[in-house]
């Protein structure tokens, strides 16, 4: 009966670990069949190739950019980028005026957008709120540039007391508003206007235009942006995608300010609504329905789960210093010729076969174990890396491949810290079924402490680092957490049921537990302090030898021939020179 | 020779063989010392670091209208005129190449520019140049930075809390220092480029380092901790048995670790010629070998001489020398008898 226990614990943990791989094998075939997902993992810029976009700014004449202006731009759009997967995208500036940015795959619209898109939110109130006229949209040929042209309102002839005030529409303002052709806002910068001034603009599908009043509150006050559903008081969600906003402290008090004046406004719309104004266009322009105070308002507008997504990542990672138009998309052979990968490749299953006949010379039979677990860990790997580059656009590179090579050691390490337990406890004179249990329970601890060091180096780099170090970071955690799956749920039960076979536990020579090579046969439990016992002479030799460390190396060796001629004198010499130095 | 290692372990683990890993820490010490300044001193006197151009940017080239777009020629044509210059060179489109070296001169500049339009057979007017900035920009390094430091404050707090001690985080983290230094150094010497991949590897080697430690030190702690009262050893030797105890284990993880590792840096890198690999793997295999040993060699005796200074140590040590100096007299004195 207790016998059959850890048999039927092993069995059991054998049999999930086989449920968890065919369950990852079932999501990938779903991925293949319905989501795009493929059979083997995508492969990352330097050895595959991708889409090079060259980036120009949009600049008035004469208008320069400065290098503090592009790097910051390069970070703001590897921010973007890395928001949106671990692709590794490889950016750069090129003749200090461009942005190079290469993507591994194609680039789609989505890409694009997040990459390019200066993505400047304002908050604005709403003044005046119409239709596009029909005339205005005929009219797109005859004027578009003087409303393309920002030109401020006159001045005011009355000083508008707030951004509410009506005294903003002058009536050169009331004028343009009336031509304002929505067509014109697809053209480059026609809608821009200075923060303290009004801005004429439509929404984004052209259908309402506006005059909103100044900027009262800034993107760049947005602490955080995240994509959500849009809920109901009652906390239903409605199916719509919304963008929750978090200011910070300066926001916060801005828009507790605006939402307690629009609030004020309620019975003379359309003065209560403001406008979420993106790169010059209303995202939305919603009633301000009470008062806000805690800084969490949330955007809707038309937005798919992806677009809300790329847009939150845009609005978190601040605007762009300036807007660029991709000037150039070309496609990009791999930096790596296929030479390397194909090296790295052979260098790695030659390095593997040196492993297995090291640690079969090592473990004899035992050696199986290893190898079994490096096998199962290495479909695992495969797979999961496959659901990976599927499902968060992961990329293998090369350092990616280098990387994995060096989670071999990694993984053998735990079975070989969990073998040398197992060798302790059978020098201690266990029997190899209960060597099994103890020394288990004695190195799991040890690896769970090991691996979470490991874990801990994974998760902090993911999160704080950018770029090819996110990958990294990633590579290492999904490696160490399939590894410690592994010993738990394979290498363990495994070495449970062979314990218990008669090969291994008669302690064959081959089996790599032969308790006589061990040293075990000859002494019991009982007998194990002997042998620790007659070593304390050369011991407390050694102990002479740290008592003597700032002697010089001729005393000190002295002081080893003394040790060893008369170890009895030389331990009571020991005591008093420690007791002296204490 | 299986055996030999299987017995060779048993002595290990009885201590009826010990090095004495941590009482000659001090010429460890030296050695390590010594190590270190010429980590340090190397790059100095050898000028800095030799950064890929994914650090500090260079020059590019964009061949247009090409009619065989392959890498080859452009790689020759740099090469006569800069020979030691690394040109990264793929293919743009269907009809273009781009070639990116290091930051040339102006004159250096026009002669690759000529050298490239004749290996492409275009006129030179096809040969763009411009300057490319660093793809791995001052960000990157600033956040890896910081997510090293945000790292290292809490794997110590982690094992300071784990293994009750913050000595040993103290003796894990100078170890880690240590591994560092010496590899960054190897690359000095050696004048390996620094490339992304370079970089990785060596964040790979902190965290490996790291985890090497945890595991000795995990066998000190369990020899140290479990019967610390009534053990036969001072601090020191209890220390030192942990070491040897584990030093099977950690003779056969740097094997394992450092056989693919090695493969790939002489058969990979020297016999089929793929320098990135080269670069990634010679940071994997200096730094597996140095990670596994300044935890014997370093850590374990550092970390002893942390806690020898202890008033409940010392006090131990005393009880324990003189339990054994009466046993010794004891001992003689049944010698002088007989």
């Amino acid at each position: 009966m207790a016998k059959s226990t850890p048999v039927k614990k092993a069995w059991r943990s054998l049999s999930w670990l086989a449920v968890i791989i065919v369950g990852l094998f079932a999501i990938n075939a779903a991925g293949v069949m319905w989501g795009g997902g493929s059979w083997t993992p995508k492969l990352a810029l330097d050895l595959e190739g991708g889409t090079q976009i060259i980036l120009a700014p949009k600049t008035e004449s004469g208008q320069t950019v400065s290098q503090e202006q592009l790097d910051q731009a390069v970070t703001i759009i590897r921010q973007r980028v890395d928001a949106s997967g671990v692709s590794e995208a490889e950016i750069s500036t090129q003749g200090g005026q461009n942005i190079v940015v290469a993507i591994p795959g194609e680039l789609d619209d989505e890409t694009r957008n997040r990459i390019q898109s200066s993505s400047k939110l304002e908050l604005r109130p709403v003044l005046v709120a119409g239709t596009p006229t029909d005339q205005s949209v005929g009219g797109n040929t005859a004027t578009p540039e003087p409303s393309a042209e920002p030109t401020p309102a006159a001045t005011p002839s009355v000083t508008p007391s707030n951004g509410s005030d009506l005294a903003w529409v002058t009536p050169e303002l009331q004028a343009q508003f009336e031509t304002f052709d929505c067509a014109s806002t697809e053209a480059e910068t026609a809608n821009a206007a200075p923060a303290d001034q009004p801005l004429i603009t439509c929404d984004d599908t052209g259908t309402v235009k506006y005059i909103l009043g100044p900027v009262e509150v800034e993107g760049a006050n947005i602490s955080d942006a995240t994509a959500g559903m849009e809920t109901t008081q009652s906390g239903a969600s409605t199916g719509r995608w919304v963008i929750n906003l978090v200011f910070d402290g300066q926001g916060t008090k801005d828009f507790a300010e605006v939402s307690t004046r629009l609030f004020g406004l309620k019975s003379t719309p359309p003065l209560d609504q403001f406008a979420f104004v993106l790169d010059g266009q209303v995202l939305s322009a919603p009633a301000m329905n009470g008062i806000i105070t805690d800084g969490r308002p949330s955007i809707s507008g038309n937005f798919t789960e992806a677009s809300a997504k790329a847009l939150a990542d845009q609005l978190k990672f601040g605007a762009l210093p300036i807007s660029f138009t991709v000037q150039s998309s070309e496609t990009i052979s791999a930096t790596l010729g296929s030479s390397q990968l194909q090296s790295g490749i052979i260098a790695g299953i030659f390095g593997l076969i040196l492993v297995i006949i090291y640690t079969l010379f090592q473990y004899r039979l035992l050696g199986m174990v290893t190898i079994a677990s490096l096998v199962v860990a290495a479909i695992m790997t495969y797979i999961t890396i496959t659901i990976l580059s599927w499902t968060q656009g992961y990329r293998l590179s090369l350092a990616g491949v280098a990387g994995l090579i060096v989670a071999i050691g990694f993984t053998a390490d735990s079975f070989i810290v969990y073998f040398e337990r197992v060798r302790d406890e059978l020098r201690e004179g266990r029997i190899l079924t209960s060597a099994v249990e103890a020394g288990w329970k004695r190195a799991v601890r040890t690896i769970f402490a090991s691996k979470a060091t490991n874990l801990l180096a994974a998760v902090v780099l993911y999160l704080v680092a950018v770029g090819s170090v996110r990958g990294f970071a990633f590579t290492l955690g999904v490696t160490t957490i399939i590894d410690v799956i592994i010993v738990i749920m394979f290498t363990h039960p495994m070495l449970q049921l062979l314990s218990r076979t008669k090969f291994f536990s008669s302690g064959h020579p081959w089996s790599g537990l032969d308790p006589q090579a061990l040293g075990a046969v000859y002494r019991g439990r009982a007998e194990f302090r002997k042998p620790a016992a007659s070593l304390d002479p050369k011991k407390a030799a050694s102990s002479a030898r740290e008592a003597g460390k700032r002697q010089t190396i001729a005393e000190r060796k002295a002081a080893e021939l003394a040790a060893a001629s008369h170890g009895a004198s030389t331990g009571g010499d020991t005591k008093t020179t420690e007791g002296k130095e204490s | 020779m299986a055996n030999r290692m299987a017995t060779f372990g048993n002595d290990l683990y009885t201590g009826k063989r010990s090095f004495n890993f941590v009482g000659k820490r001090n010429t460890w010490y030296i050695i390590i010392g010594a190590l270190l300044l010429a980590a340090i001193l190397i790059p100095i006197v050898k000028g800095g670091f030799n950064f890929g151009i994914e650090f500090r940017g260079g020059s590019q080239f964009v061949v247009t209208s090409v009619a065989d777009a392959s890498q080859e020629p452009a790689i020759e044509a740099v090469a006569s005129v800069v020979p030691e210059a690394v040109a990264r060179v793929s293919t743009v489109g269907d009809s273009g190449v781009r070639v990116q070296t290091d930051q040339l001169t102006q004159e250096q500049t026009s002669e690759v520019a000529t050298a490239l339009a004749d290996a492409y057979d275009v006129p030179v007017s096809e040969v763009a140049s411009s300057f490319i900035g660093p793809v791995w920009g001052a960000d990157i390094t600033r956040q890896t930075i910081q997510g090293l430091i945000v790292l290292l404050v809490l794997a110590a707090v982690g094992m300071a809390l784990y293994f009750r001690t913050w000595k040993m985080s103290l003796a894990a983290i100078g170890a880690l220092l240590v591994d560092l230094i010496v590899t960054v150094g190897i690359y000095a010497a050696t004048g390996f480029e620094i490339t992304p991949a370079a970089v990785i590897g060596i964040l790979t080697i902190l965290a490996y380092s790291l985890y090497d430690t945890v595991v000795v030190f995990d066998k000190i702690r369990e020899n140290t901790t479990e019967d610390a009262v009534k053990s036969k050893h001072t601090f020191a030797e209890s220390t030192n048995l942990a070491v040897n105890q584990t030093l099977v284990r950690s003779i056969n993880t740097s094997v394992v670790a450092a056989l693919p590792v090695a493969a790939i840096l002489f058969f990979g890198a020297f016999v089929l010629g793929a320098d990135t690999l080269r670069d990634i793997s010679l940071a994997l295999f200096i730094g597996i070998l140095v990670g596994t040993w300044s935890t014997v060699f370093l850590a374990a005796p550092l970390y002893s001489q942390l806690r020898e200074g202890e008033k409940d140590v010392v006090k131990h040590d005393k009880q324990v020398l003189a339990a054994r100096e009466k046993a010794a007299a004891a001992a003689s004195a049944d010698a002088v008898t007989a």
